[in-house]
């Protein structure tokens, strides 16, 4: 457990530092969002019933974008190789990783959303429909990505294959994000219903991204 | 303790490294591996560290607890120097320590020992070949392993950084400790030999 909280904390202090990239995600996420208003014209109601998928679409690219980093980062300087050493299971590794992404990219997406929001004329519950939303896929987001990026951590310009890769397996974690959300403004699906679904393939996507990005690591080299 | 590798063959890209490959390395002593480039001195370390898998033979550490693995009794030292420009010397030593676990030397000491320890808060981006090459030694210094896989350790070091870590292998030895060093220069500490033939 010390040796799981020590890989947390390192990889949180990384993502915060100069070059950690935490940033980048959100920089790139508010500026789609920002820029969608002027490309859809100033027609209020049309933003406001687009609003919802226009803040799932640009969530998900701006998790892709930091994502090629997560082991490729470790795997270029050789650290990869000194935590495959360590007594904490390869498994515990990807999971202590995975979650420290999350909290320094996806999270503050989720945290940015509601004020996002107002840009896109969301009526209040809107607002707090998506930020639940993604508050509970994004992990998801970030674990479907964590395969990619491990499959994808020996190489140089791994990013457009890593999208490419993942993108198919995120579009159910949209669909359902995206439908919670409008369940929740109305309509003949009770709101729980698609927000199940929702949580089911986060809880998925901890258990089969983990394993799946801790074969890949061990299957790198042969 | 005893470190025995049996009939070792490595297989990388359907090309064949090296085959029958077998040695025994004591308590308190030094194995240099040498040879010409690509003869596999490399994987050989990587294949003990646990980090490449070997595709015949075995190699195994008697008299050491059944339970841990191989790889959890190494240090290994490869090209790489594994550090995070971000972070500090100390930062990077006390996460080594925290995530490895058995503690041996404080961060702070193990600094001052490699004489980095005027440098230990400032952001390892600041430090020179030389120096980031020192505090991977420092490294192996944090947490308490008993072999020591390194690979071209002297590698950007000076005379007098050489000296320091010459000092470190032997106290290393002295302690019951084993070292396996693949090198390509002589070394300031006495060493059996296995030299690696190019078409083995």
């Amino acid at each position: 457990m010390a040796a799981f909280l020590a890989l947390f904390r390192r990889d949180l202090l990384l993502g915060a530092r100069i070059g950690g990239g935490a940033g980048v995600g959100l920089v790139f996420f508010l500026m789609l969002v920002t820029i969608m208003p002027f490309a859809v014209g100033p027609d209020m109601a049309l933003l406001a019933r687009i609003g919802p998928a226009i803040l799932w679409v640009a969530a998900l690219l701006a998790t892709l974008i930091g994502l090629d980093r997560l082991f490729q980062a470790d795997d270029e300087d050789g650290s990869l190789d000194l935590l495959r050493m360590s007594p904490l299971p390869l498994p515990l590794i990807v999971l202590a990783k995975g979650l420290a992404h999350w909290i320094s990219t996806g999270l503050p997406l989720a945290l940015a959303a509601p004020l996002l929001g107002l840009l896109l004329a969301l009526e209040p519950k809107a607002l707090l429909a998506v930020t639940v939303t993604l508050l509970v896929g994004t992990p998801a987001l970030t674990f479907i990505g964590a395969i990619g990026a491990a499959l994808t951590a020996g190489m140089r310009r791994g990013g457009l294959i890593l999208s490419v890769l993942v993108m198919p397996l995120m579009i159910p974690v949209l669909i359902f994000g995206i439908s919670a959300t409008s369940a929740a403004l109305g309509g003949t699906i009770p709101f729980m219903t698609p927000f199940s679904i929702l949580i089911a393939l986060t809880l998925f996507a901890f258990v089969s991204g983990t394993v799946a990005a801790t074969l890949a690591i061990q299957n790198a080299e042969g | 303790m005893r470190l025995v590798v049996k009939g070792l063959a490595s297989i990388r890209s359907g090309r064949p490294v090296f085959s029958g490959l077998g040695f025994e390395v004591e308590s308190g002593e030094a194995l240099a591996v040498t040879g010409p480039n690509g003869v596999g001195k490399s994987s050989l370390l990587r294949i003990i560290a646990g980090l490449l898998p070997a595709s015949e033979g075995q190699f195994l550490l008697e008299g050491s607890d059944a339970e841990t693995p191989l790889s959890e009794e190494a240090h290994y030292l490869g090209h790489r120097d594994g550090l995070k420009p971000s972070l500090s010397p100390f930062e990077t030593l006390s996460f080594w320590q925290a995530l490895l676990g058995r503690p041996l030397v404080d961060p702070s000491n193990a600094l001052i020992q490699v004489g980095l320890g005027h440098a230990a808060h400032l952001p390892s981006a600041y430090l020179s070949a030389g120096q980031r090459r020192r505090l991977a030694l420092a490294r192996l210094l944090v947490s308490r392993r008993s072999i020591w896989l390194l690979d071209e350790p002297t590698s950007a070091l000076d005379a007098q950084s050489e000296g320091m870590f010459n000092g470190l292998v032997n106290e290393h030895l002295t302690s019951g400790g084993m070292v396996v060093v693949a090198t390509h220069t002589p070394l300031g500490f006495s060493t059996r030999s296995l030299v690696m033939q190019g078409g083995a």
